[in-house]
């Protein structure tokens, strides 16, 4: 039994322990171990906690690539997976509204992200020298719009006045910036080593030397979670559509989509997807086409999770949170 | 990664001093060594810094034209807006659009509504993130918590229009669930998405699904980074599991939850517009018409736009106020809220 009192032998007093269980190495020695119907229970809640995230991801994603035999015998959704078919992302994929959204909702991400990105990087820079002048004030102008708004309405008809109507510009310009991203930016860029920038500025490098050959290069980490967030950002925007280009729907975005042809289950007819189109014997359920086009939506920002989460940890995200 | 009171980002703030190394201070205010006669220092420094003010410049544009433009948009809702006349030659009209306002029952009811469902919703929020992360700190095996904390995150980086279409899914009259009771023998099982009685704990369960994981992360990281010296003192002094996280876990990070909650009182009138907009048509506007929609509805769908801006500046005056007063309420409490001018804080460190 020396695991049991590995921890408490060099201590002035005895830990408390359950004898009836090993001791954890990993366990600090001021933990009592929990009893086996404790640890039972919050494995279980924590089980069902991402059961409840992932359940209704799996069930979409087979609903989306089931035969519409599966789907009429489910009556709906199907949960256990039978006759497999990739005829809906087919389908969507050979052209029409999805397709090509798909590939605008890329393209605003893309452009918007570096934007984003580029405004960012600059202001965080350029806010980040302790005493230089007016960024006190000017921080202040930046935070003040953090607590308080115009509202949507003179958002809206600021937006329109400018000619923002119909033009793919409302849809990135406007919520270009976060402040708080600048803020996340310009915490890390003024924890970097003064000496490091004294010594540039001796040989002679210029702010914008500074910025490109010392600071990016060291922070390349927190800028690619702040692009990663961006890019979600523009990735998941709908309602800046609805707002500003609601009637045409060549030049709508996946997201719009998504709302228009799921949400709303507005039908696929005028879309340039014939959901009646045959494929060998059985017609396509519109209700797979509706959750491939879920899936499109989910799937790429699944795939940058891993990416992301690896940051959580590391606390990068949070250095603004705690000053 | 210990938490200290008081250091949001939001404490550099006007008027509060950022801790500045003293070479740094001195430099911050004291003219340059070789200042020219007859030359002011701010000019110099002017000069000096002229990159890094045209590095905050398109930024600054930016919030200028599509965050500073707006606030002053809102004279719009003094005015009977004209879109020909634009803000500038639309007639006004005094506080004629406040008095509609104030005197229009569904105005009064869509505030009532909107503070129940923010006080439901956040009664039942608070406490999730703290459990969930109080649970993840216990797990010893690191890459089990990592994927726990994962995959609660994955929903935050969803959109309201894609939880809404999930929960449809899921729980709706065509949903997985209600497939399921018809298929065993229930005739007409309860359809959670339509129901306006239940409506309250619905928006609660959708904002829980989104957010509660991806706000654990920070309390996860408050609670790594608590003193371990508390957790052997009070072990030493015979506390269990149960204890501890009541005695050392929990007061550990009430600061960081007073904070949360002061930021988001912030958003008491505004929250949630995305979630009830796209609701609105299943429930119905008795049950999902907070102020942000009735703004919404008014102002852009039956284009009264000076109308809809003085509901607007309602919920933004009313927003503002709120933030400022759980401020005010926090300090009186002892906690450091998210902004402290040099005055209190010198005060509440001499306490």
């Amino acid at each position: 039994m020396s695991a049991v009192t590995a921890g408490a032998n060099t201590a002035p007093f005895a830990y408390p322990t359950n004898n009836k269980r090993r001791r954890d190495p990993r366990r600090p020695a001021w933990e009592t171990p929990p009893t086996r119907t404790g640890q039972g229970i919050k494995a279980g809640v924590l089980a069902l906690y991402m059961a409840l995230i992932l359940g209704p991801l799996y069930i979409v994603a087979i609903t989306s690539i089931s035969t519409q035999g599966m789907i009429n015998k489910a009556g709906g959704l199907v949960v256990v997976p039978g006759g497999i078919t990739f005829n809906a992302y087919r389908l969507i994929f050979s052209g029409g509204v999805v397709a090509r959204a798909a590939v605008i909702s890329v393209a605003i991400t893309a452009v918007g992200t570096a934007f984003s990105m580029v405004v960012t990087v600059l202001a965080a820079y350029g806010l980040s020298r302790s005493g230089s002048f007016g960024h006190r004030v000017i921080l202040a102008v930046m935070m003040f719009t953090m607590f308080f708004s115009g509202g949507l309405i003179p958002f809206f008809l600021v937006v329109s006045d400018l000619g923002g109507y119909n033009q793919y510009w409302s849809l990135i310009v406007p919520t270009a910036l976060s402040v708080f991203n600048i803020l996340i930016m310009r915490q890390f860029f003024s924890t970097a080593a003064v000496e490091l920038i004294e010594s540039a500025r001796i040989d002679g490098a210029g702010e914008w030397r500074i910025l490109t050959r010392i600071m990016l290069p060291m922070s390349k980490a927190t800028m690619a979670v702040i692009a990663l967030f961006y890019a979600v950002g523009y990735w998941d925007s709908w309602f800046n559509v609805l707002l500003f280009m609601p009637a045409e729907s060549q030049r709508w975005p996946l997201s719009y989509v998504l709302y228009q042809y799921v949400t709303l289950g507005q039908s696929f007819a005028g879309s340039g997807i014939n959901s009646g189109q045959y494929f060998g014997h059985q017609p396509l359920a519109p209700l797979s086409l509706q959750m491939a086009i879920v899936m499109i939506v989910v799937l790429p920002i699944l795939i940058i999770m891993p990416f992301v989460s690896k940051y959580f940890s590391k606390g990068v995200l949070l250095g603004a949170i705690k000053g | 990664m210990a938490l200290r009171q008081g250091t949001s980002p939001v404490t550099e703030a006007p008027g509060v001093d950022l801790p500045l190394a003293p070479a740094e201070r001195r430099r911050a205010s004291a003219p340059p060594d070789r200042a020219p006669k007859g030359r002011p220092a701010w000019r110099l420094r002017f000069r000096r810094d002229r990159p890094l003010l045209l590095m905050v410049l398109p930024a600054l544009l930016l919030l200028i034209l599509f965050n500073y433009l707006p606030m002053f948009g809102l004279v719009t809702a003094f005015q009977y807006y004209n879109v020909y006349q634009g803000f500038l030659h639309s007639p006004w009209v005094g506080l004629q659009n406040f008095n509609q306002l104030f005197t229009d029952p569904a105005f009064w009811k869509s505030l009532w509504l909107t503070l129940e469902l923010f006080a439901v919703q956040t009664v039942l929020f608070f406490p999730v993130p703290m459990a969930l992360a109080i649970m993840l700190d216990r797990l010893l095996r690191k890459w089990l918590r990592n994927l726990v904390q994962a995959v609660a995150a994955i929903p935050h980086f969803f959109n309201w229009v894609l939880v809404i279409t999930l929960f449809e899914q899921m729980l709706g009259g065509a949903g997985v669930l209600d497939t399921f009771l018809r298929n065993h023998g229930v005739n007409n099982p309860f359809d959670f998405m339509t129901d306006s009685s239940t409506f309250p704990l619905l928006v609660s369960a959708q904002a829980i699904w989104k957010e509660a994981g991806f706000s654990a992360i920070i309390f996860v990281a408050a609670i790594a980074g608590l003193n371990p010296e508390l957790y052997e003192a009070s072990a030493a002094d015979g506390a269990g599991r149960w204890r501890q996280i009541w005695h050392v876990t929990l007061p550990g990070i009430i600061p960081l939850a007073v904070l949360l909650m002061i930021l988001n009182l912030g958003s008491a009138l505004s929250f949630g517009f995305q979630q009830m907009f796209l609701q609105l048509g299943a429930v119905g506007t008795g049950a999902a018409q907070v102020l942000s929609v009735y703004a919404y509805q008014y102002g852009i769908v039956q284009g009264q736009y000076s109308y809809g801006t003085a509901a607007g500046m309602f919920i933004s005056v009313v927003s503002v106020v709120l933030l400022l007063g759980a401020n005010w309420l926090a300090h009186r409490f002892g906690q450091a809220g998210f902004y402290q001018s040099d005055r209190s804080r010198r005060k509440m460190l001499a306490r």
